[in-house]
């Protein structure tokens, strides 16, 4: 994925973030949205480990040592931060309070099921908060490249990993496409400058369905 | 009346643990793990210990020597990967590790505190993490038995205690530590200040009292405290 692709990627997943939401963000990709988001934007960014409110990420000798966020990144507090517990803080989560998360994928689905936090026999940290997060926000947006490194495809018609959760995805943000989970399956509904339906199409692991009208391009 | 006076020595406090101990460990991270009464527990070297904490700190840190020093039989936990130590043990069968999802494991601990047996939820219905555990319907739709999570023990880092044990966290060191306060039979605090009785404010106190059994005075703070050089 080239550096561009990933700015237009991350910069079309930012446009989604709106005033008055309450927004938790994966570790890795999804924490790199920020940089797209206009500094003035009313928004309670939430994290895991017990902030509603995360303000900037500090260099090491301005970081207060007892405040990080879930990445474990030195963060700063914000006019209106508050801290909790952390079974306060997946209370949030599981209520419904958040109106928005973005995670990063191995695999996603058609359907929407996710797996991303575990390869069997590779890659067994534990899922952390992820689960709650897929099952539970309001809404739940996906930042993956296409394919993996191997360009295999990372959008299936079934996931072969083990599950997040199920039937959690709304909208799949990558290098090359949204795509929307819908009722009658996964629809592609904006495409990257450059890149036609036919790529799409290849690149993609799962049926999609494509519009008869053009589509935007980000 | 005045309030009793709970402080220990290190050493004095950390004696009370025996072999085969469960023991809850607050921190997320680095913020709010209580370096030094693991490093006491190193120190004095019981064995066997069922460790219950969100993460495995990293390589080299808190957990990592309870670990490096062969005192874990089990760690219960959400999270290790910043710990390539504990992946390591855990693969090669040296260590038992059991998941649980992070509020969900946060949530197991609050209700032993708050002296209930378990609650019903529907995280991780269709995972892994649903296997073997108990199901129920409530008002027709499916969820799985979490069974509370206490401890013999509960090892904490405040920022502030009086003698009495209200305890006070900074920022985002409170975390595990004022539900694992309450879960544990014994509940051990460090505090970087002990101030007077009085010296909190009532509406200040994160953890009460009356859930804490011993508060242990912090020297001047080690370097695992600071900031982490990355």
């Amino acid at each position: 994925m080239s550096s561009s692709a990933k700015d237009r990627m991350l910069k079309r997943a930012a446009a989604d973030i709106k005033a008055g939401m309450t927004v938790n963000l994966g570790i890795g990709l999804p924490t790199q949205v920020l940089k797209h988001v206009p500094e003035n934007l009313p928004v309670c960014l939430h994290s895991e480990n017990g902030i509603a409110g995360v303000g900037p990420v500090l260099a090491n000798e301005k970081a207060d040592r007892n405040l990080i966020d879930a990445g474990g990144a030195y963060v700063s507090p914000v006019p209106g931060t508050s801290y909790f517990d952390s079974a306060l803080s997946f209370a949030i989560v599981r209520s419904g309070r958040l109106d928005l998360t973005l995670l990063g994928a191995f695999e996603v689905a058609g359907n929407g099921d996710l797996a991303n936090w575990m390869i069997p026999g590779k890659f067994t940290p534990g899922a952390g908060g992820a689960i709650e997060l897929a099952q539970k926000a309001r809404r739940v947006g996906v930042i993956t490249t296409h394919t993996d490194k191997k360009g295999n495809p990372k959008i299936l018609s079934a996931c072969t990993l083990p599950l997040t959760a199920r039937t959690c995805v709304d909208r799949i943000y990558t290098d090359m496409a949204v795509c929307d989970v819908t009722a009658d399956g996964l629809c592609l509904t904006e495409i990257a400058e450059g890149v036609s339906v036919d790529d799409v199409i290849a690149a993609t692991g799962a049926r999609l369905i494509i519009p008869d009208q053009p589509l935007p391009t980000f | 009346m005045p309030m009793p006076d709970k402080s220990r020595s290190i050493e004095e406090a950390i004696a009370q643990i025996p072999d085969g101990s469960s023991i809850m460990l607050g921190g997320f991270g680095v913020p709010g793990t209580p370096f030094c009464l693991i490093q006491e527990l190193v120190r004095q070297g019981q064995g066997g210990l069922t460790l219950i904490k969100n993460d495995a700190n990293e390589t080299g840190m808190g957990v990592d020597w309870l670990l490096e020093n062969g005192q874990v039989a089990k760690l219960i936990t959400s999270h290790i990967g910043l710990n390539s130590n504990a992946v390591s043990m855990m693969n090669a069968g040296e260590i038992e590790v059991e998941f649980a999802p992070q509020g969900i494991l946060a949530e197991r601990i609050r209700v032993a505190g708050a002296g209930v047996m378990g609650f019903v939820t529907d995280i991780g219905l269709g995972t892994p993490m649903a296997e073997g555990k108990q199901k129920v319907t409530i008002d027709g739709k499916e969820g799985i038995v979490e069974t509370a999570l206490r401890a013999d023990f509960a090892l904490l880092h405040a920022d502030r205690s009086d003698p009495f044990g209200n305890l006070c966290f900074s920022a985002t060191a409170r975390n595990f530590n004022p539900l694992m306060g309450m879960a544990a039979t014994r509940t051990i605090a460090e505090a970087e200040a002990i101030v007077p009785l009085g010296g909190i404010t009532p509406d200040d106190v994160n953890l009460p009292g009356p859930f804490v059994d011993d508060v242990v005075a912090l020297p001047e703070l080690m370097e695992v405290y600071g900031v982490v050089e990355r």
